[in-house]
């Protein structure tokens, strides 16, 4: 098998990987920009949407910059990353619920 | 990443001289991807903390009133170029080039002090119109959000500087091939952050 000559290769990517990447990254930071920017009044449905684009665009980056994928080599990576967005989605996400629940239920009247 | 180490060897037989080297750097770098991994978790707590109190004005300015998305934008396209640049520079690693490491090192270096320039531009314009992180809950947590982030910048500029000046003088040896990976994990991850930075602070700032 020659497993660890094709690894070292594919574990740095190529130019056209990263050039793939950096597309796809301009593609989706100019379209939450342009929304908000040209937008009039734009709703919640346009926070939804940015969010939305955010999250795909840590995804390409993780997998054309970070090279992270569902390879073997990667897979101590991925588990370690998957874990931490567990940490983050408790902190993150229990944090806004408490605080959001504080803050409807102890107003003063 | 070259996290062989981890990993079952099933080319063990076709290793290199330098195997036990590139062991060294892979567990190296998966220790460095731990310690991002951590940090990111620090970040988490610091958005937290600034969605909590992004409205908490205080009579003071809010956002949509300070921030400007054009500035923004070339902020990250800055930080966006600089990651990919540093891409190319670890290509060029990959063929042994060490001129091409230190050109596009260079270029990176640029770009990212560019963005550092930007931010610190718009934190003293902030701070000198009576907009500093005492006027408000709202403005204390950007300037510990948004700051945390151009600090890890400008730490990893300074090593930038050093590794291209190692790189100069010793070439690419192992251990500064390990270090030049590692520094391209924090570089990249920092662009990702900023995704996150101008997402919901601001994006959803001037919307509010």
């Amino acid at each position: 098998m020659s497993h660890s000559n094709d690894h070292h290769n594919d574990s740095h990517g190529s130019v056209k990987q990263y050039v793939i990447g950096l597309i796809l990254s301009i593609i989706l930071t100019i379209i939450p920009f342009g929304m908000v920017m040209l937008m009039d009044d734009p709703g919640v449905g346009v926070i939804w949407a940015i969010f939305g684009f955010a999250i795909a665009q840590v995804f390409v980056q993780l997998y054309f910059f970070l090279h992270l994928d569902g390879s073997k080599e990667q897979s101590w990576n991925v588990q370690a990353l998957l874990f931490t967005l567990v940490i983050v989605g408790i902190v993150v996400g229990g944090s806004l619920w408490i605080m959001v629940e504080l803050n409807q239920n102890m107003m003063p009247i | 990443m070259a996290n062989n180490a981890m990993t079952s060897h099933d080319g063990a037989h076709d290793a290199h001289d330098d195997h036990e080297h590139h062991d060294a750097n892979g567990l190296k770098v998966f220790g460095f991807w731990l310690y991002l991994l951590s940090d990111c978790i620090l970040f988490s707590m610091l958005f937290a903390a600034y969605v909590v109190l992004s409205q908490a004005y205080a009579g003071g300015p809010t956002g949509a009133e300070i921030f400007e998305l054009d500035f923004v934008l070339v902020e990250t396209a800055l930080l966006l170029a600089s990651s990919f640049t540093y891409g190319l520079a670890m290509l060029g690693m990959n063929r042994g080039d060490s001129s091409a490491v230190i050109k596009w090192l260079m270029i990176t270096f640029v770009c990212g002090a560019g963005f550092i320039a930007m931010e610190i531009y718009e934190f003293h314009h902030l701070i000198v119109n009576d907009m500093g992180p005492d006027r408000s809950a709202f403005l204390s947590a950007f300037f510990a959000l948004v700051g945390t982030h151009g600090l890890h910048v400008t730490v990893g500029l300074i090593w930038m500087a050093l590794l291209i000046i190692q790189v100069k003088q010793k070439g690419l040896t192992e251990a500064h091939r390990g270090r030049l990976m590692m520094l391209s994990l924090f570089w990249h991850f920092l662009d990702v952050i900023w995704i996150c930075v101008f997402t919901v602070v601001y994006l959803t700032g001037v919307m509010l």
